[in-house]
């Protein structure tokens, strides 16, 4: 198309001055190029602007407390004294627990998908992961609430306790009063919701995996899982990489479903069955209710601490999965 | 000793291809008991209350959502006269007049912005519109979702023009049409049905927010009349009802969850069937 435009460009002799501008804009060309461009430098301001918006008015709270904000371990709204540690811990820790869930489960589904099925039933199976990836994040809530949550209570949390309870330095994270709600709930929920991601990014990765690798290694000798787990995989491991990353951002960031399962405690607990707080749930939770300008600030700037986080991750992931996309894992 | 080895490697074969089998089931049977749920709850309390009458009072059974569903309405339509037109304009210029570098910055910012979390969004119609007035409105809402309609609008479009086939605006050049008139009249024509397909998607996926909502367009026992008081919306009030210690309104919660996910599955549904899957990318 580029080619085309330039043969018509040579085609008129250049001319100049404002005769020859008049002709232009009449034709529209310029007109229509600047008025997109207007509209596409403008998703470079609206993001700019979310960066500025939530860095001025986190400004109280940042002079305030300065750094100490990541270190204190206080919320204590009465006496005007934020700290942002306990979500930032439950942020993390949620999000950690879902991706241990999520990551096996999803790479696994995704080698099925790309490596086993036959095209048409891997299609069809994509088709419903899609949709199970557009099902509303409060919808997932609503679940949390009135299914994982009794079943976390009455089957899942005590079989854990019983089991993995006894194991020597990672059994206290599986010990503790289980209410039900906690940072283990949330991780699981989570992990349903992130998972179609890491299918869907992991399976098109996979799919770039040239034919010849596979059938190399077949020809060696190796059995179908050998071929796939020690070629194909390594193969496009950035882009499985990748994937994970844009799944953290996802469950970094994730709201609603969160607030309603992990039980919204503003405590550190080395139990994955306490319950805790994440930085988007007590931003859902108070903000409504912030009176006071330190408070509101002290809740904008846990939204700037998350747009960072996410931030970050998400242009990770995708340079990541450009770069498979594009040349393959191996030089 | 190596007809051991060989045994064992295509166990260990046999129980890996099965496994990864077993985990792509169990995904999938996630949306059926998703389904599966909400149908057997939803089913059992909807009725026509729900969708013509307003909500009751605290401790009284019964009422509807009405309300909330011309709430949700009004702020798809805010968000897609905002959204859907910057969203067109720009994979406009991407598809067809982009440069390289311009145009990557453009790409890579516009999968960043996909990328931020809802409730930032939020903070941030919160702090553009809200603050200055003081109150909540529908309007706040509205420019949280445009914002989050953007970016999955830049990109379908994006994607839906650049499969128009080169020679199609050969064609039009060659007859004489100037760029601008090549697109209008002939690409963008061709390549409608995917667009609107696309932004289809995007109003869908922003249709099921929550957390923007919750501080923009707050929510609103009454009916709200205008833009500018703060409105309910489906996916809010199945939040706050879902939270709430009455039973009643854990009837209404699911109720109003499975309005919420069969509008959202079966736009999703009817315009990726419509168009055959892979050509949407949902992520």
């Amino acid at each position: 198309m580029s080619s085309a435009a330039t043969i018509i460009e040579r085609a008129t002799p250049p001319e100049s001055g404002p005769r020859a501008l008049i002709r232009r804009l009449r034709h529209g060309d310029e007109v229509a190029h600047v008025l997109t461009l207007l509209f596409a430098a403008s998703i470079l301001l609206i993001t700019s602007m979310v960066v500025y918006e939530l860095w001025l008015n986190s400004h109280l709270s940042r002079a305030k407390f300065g750094w100490a904000f990541f270190r204190t371990g206080v919320w204590d709204p009465v006496f005007d004294h934020f700290g942002a540690a306990p979500f930032i811990y439950g942020t993390l820790i949620t999000s950690i627990v879902s991706l241990v869930i999520a990551v096996p489960l999803g790479l696994a589904a995704a080698i099925f998908l790309s490596e086993l099925a036959p095209r048409r039933i891997s299609d069809s199976i994509a088709f419903l992961i899609d949709l199970l990836a557009a099902v509303p994040s409060v919808i997932y809530g609503l679940l949390g609430i009135f299914i994982v949550v009794p079943l976390m209570r009455t089957t899942i949390g005590p079989a854990l306790i019983n089991t993995l309870g006894y194991l020597p330095y990672v059994g206290r994270l599986f010990r503790g009063p289980n209410y039900g709600v906690g940072f283990f709930t949330a991780g699981i929920v989570l992990a349903v919701m992130v998972v179609p991601f890491i299918i869907s990014v992991s399976r098109e990765v996979l799919l770039t995996v040239p034919r010849e690798q596979r059938e190399a290694a077949l020809a060696l000798g190796a059995t179908r899982w050998e071929s796939t787990w020690k070629v194909v995989v390594p193969w496009a491991r950035t882009g499985i990489m990748g994937s994970v990353f844009l799944a953290l951002a996802r469950a970094l960031g994730e709201t609603m479903a969160v607030t309603m399962v992990i039980g919204n405690d503003p405590k550190i607990a080395a139990s994955l069955f306490a319950p805790g707080y994440t930085i988007a749930a007590v931003i859902a939770n108070e903000f409504t209710e912030a009176t006071g300008d330190l408070y509101l600030s002290a809740l904008i700037e846990l939204g700037l601490v998350l747009f960072l986080m996410t931030f970050i991750l998400n242009g990770l992931a995708r340079l990541l999965i450009l770069a498979t996309e594009r040349g393959g894992g191996h030089p | 000793m190596s007809r051991l080895r060989l045994v064992w490697r295509k166990t260990l074969n046999a129980i890996m291809l099965s496994l990864t089998g077993l985990a792509a089931l169990a995904v999938v049977s996630v949306l059926f008991l998703i389904l599966g749920y909400l149908i057997w709850n939803g089913g059992k309390s909807l009725n026509w209350d729900f969708f013509t009458k307003l909500p009751k009072p605290v401790g009284e059974t019964g009422g509807g959502m009405a309300n909330a569903i011309v709430g949700s309405l009004k702020l798809l339509m805010l968000a897609a006269l905002m959204g859907l037109p910057i969203g067109l304009l720009a994979g406009v210029y991407l598809a067809e007049f982009g440069g390289k570098t311009f145009s990557f910055v453009v790409r890579y910012t516009t999968d960043l912005l996909n990328g931020v979390p809802s409730i930032v969004i939020g903070i941030f119609a919160y702090t553009l519109v809200v603050l200055p007035v003081k109150h909540f409105s529908t309007l706040a809402g509205g420019v949280a979702l445009g914002i989050m309609v953007i970016p999955i609008t830049v990109r379908s479009t994006e994607e839906f023009l650049r499969a128009v086939p080169v020679t199609l605006r050969e064609g039009a050049m060659a007859l004489g049409a100037s760029k601008w008139r090549t697109i209008a009249t002939v690409v963008l024509p061709a390549a409608s049905g995917g667009i609107i397909t696309g932004m289809l998607l995007a109003l869908a996926r922003v249709a099921g927010e929550t957390a923007p909502l919750l501080f923009t367009a707050f929510s609103n026992r009454y009916w709200s009349d205008g833009w500018e008081q703060p409105t309910a919306s489906l996916p809010v009030m199945v939040y706050t009802y879902a939270i709430a210690p009455y039973d009643d309104w854990h009837r209404q919660a699911w109720a109003a969850g499975l309005v919420l996910l069969a509008l959202v599955l079966l736009a999703n549904l009817g315009t990726r069937l419509a168009l055959g899957r892979g050509t949407v990318r949902s992520v």
